[in-house]
């Protein structure tokens, strides 16, 4: 499916935008990868007791796969709610800077921060690719009912999934469980490699996958902050040294 | 209701260990991101900082992986991407067939090894 022109007719009206971000959801694989993801998080939850209702709940305010597989097996396997916590808050720092990257796509100079609270809370990996994506073929004004479109099409989706996975729980091959899994690796890595325009993105991508390991041996509970942000500090470095030379 | 979402005290748990925790970092985002302008230095870098976190969080699953995952030997693990990734390449940035292409190396290797 492709996105109309910039063309203010076709664009006339929230309503039609939040409808063709509504309808972005069956143009991206993401799509599909996420259906899968959550799929396993329903599985995950119903083999690890917790109701349907509350898995349920947790798609819709969590909102992010990482901290909803690490909340349901901490949880599951007899942590405190603060362990859970602690580890739930560290998954999500990522978070963070794909926040402060994606609003200034959204917002306009007159846009009020309480307009993009839901915005905000739809922000994950997905939603983060597919703006930089879609976002330049709409127009700037239309931006944040667009992307309301997108967050509510994708959120369904995967409800929808949550509940089948919960039902089918006990029947799922465990060769079926490594396919789902192996989805989220491979597809953060293309859909991210897809979207690197700048020499900066891609070093960053490269020696983020490369220092983690290093950085796993230290075993500090934030090895993933600590890779990350030295890996994105210097493919910064070295494109400021580009910029300068 | 009760049986549905289990009890108030779980739904309690949710909000404080799940919801609460996770929330809080969009949040900051969007407090000290109003400022942020679209064409800055500073939104390279934290864009760069973005992809390398979740570059982590990609190495994360392929090193230690969670659940079945654990049960497909690690050298199919890395064939499996590498060949996803040379599929997305040769198919010009297809993600589509890079998915494909790595889901097929891994279920024809477990294939393979019984």
């Amino acid at each position: 499916m492709a996105l109309p022109p910039l063309d203010p007719y076709k664009w006339q009206g929230s309503l039609r935008a939040f409808a063709w971000g509504l309808r972005s959801v069956t143009s991206t694989v993401l799509t599909l990868v996420l259906f899968a993801t959550y799929l396993g998080i329903g599985a995950l939850a119903h083999d690890t007791h917790f109701s349907l209702g509350w898995v349920l709940a947790s798609t819709l305010l969590v909102w992010a796969g990482p901290a909803q597989i690490i909340l349901i097996s901490t949880l599951g396997s007899g942590a405190t709610v603060l362990q859970a916590a602690i580890a739930v808050t560290v998954s999500a720092i990522r978070l963070f800077p794909m926040v402060v990257s994606v609003l200034p796509m959204i917002r306009t100079p007159r846009t009020k921060r309480r307009e993009l609270l839901l915005v905000t809370h739809f922000i994950a990996v997905t939603l983060w690719v597919e703006c930089f994506r879609l976002l330049p073929q709409v127009p700037r004004e239309r931006r944040i009912a667009f992307t309301h479109g997108l967050g509510v099409g994708l959120v369904s989706v995967c409800l929808v999934a949550t509940t089948i996975g919960y039902g089918l729980a006990a029947n799922l091959p465990e060769l079926f469980g490594a396919a789902i899994l192996l989805l989220t690796p491979l597809a953060f890595l293309l859909s991210t490699a897809r979207n690197c325009r700048q020499l900066a993105d891609i070093l960053a991508l490269a020696l983020g996958l490369a220092l983690f390991p290093l950085a796993a041996q230290l075993h500090t509970g934030v090895d993933i902050l600590i890779s990350g942000v030295s890996a994105g500090t210097i493919a910064y470095g070295v494109h400021w040294w580009r910029e300068q030379a | 209701m009760s049986d549905f979402v289990g009890d108030w005290h779980a739904l309690l748990v949710l909000v404080v260990a799940g919801f609460l925790p996770n929330e809080v970092w969009r949040m900051i985002g969007l407090w000290l991101g109003a400022g942020v302008d679209e064409g800055s230095e500073l939104l390279v870098w934290v864009r760069a900082v973005a992809t390398a976190i979740l570059a982590g969080v990609i190495a994360q699953i392929l090193v230690s992986p969670p659940g079945a995952l654990a049960s497909v030997p690690g050298w199919l693990r890395y064939s499996a991407v590498a060949a996803g990734f040379a599929a997305f390449v040769v198919t010009r940035r297809s993600t589509l067939a890079g998915v494909v292409c790595g889901e097929l190396v891994m279920l024809a290797g477990k294939w393979w090894l019984g």
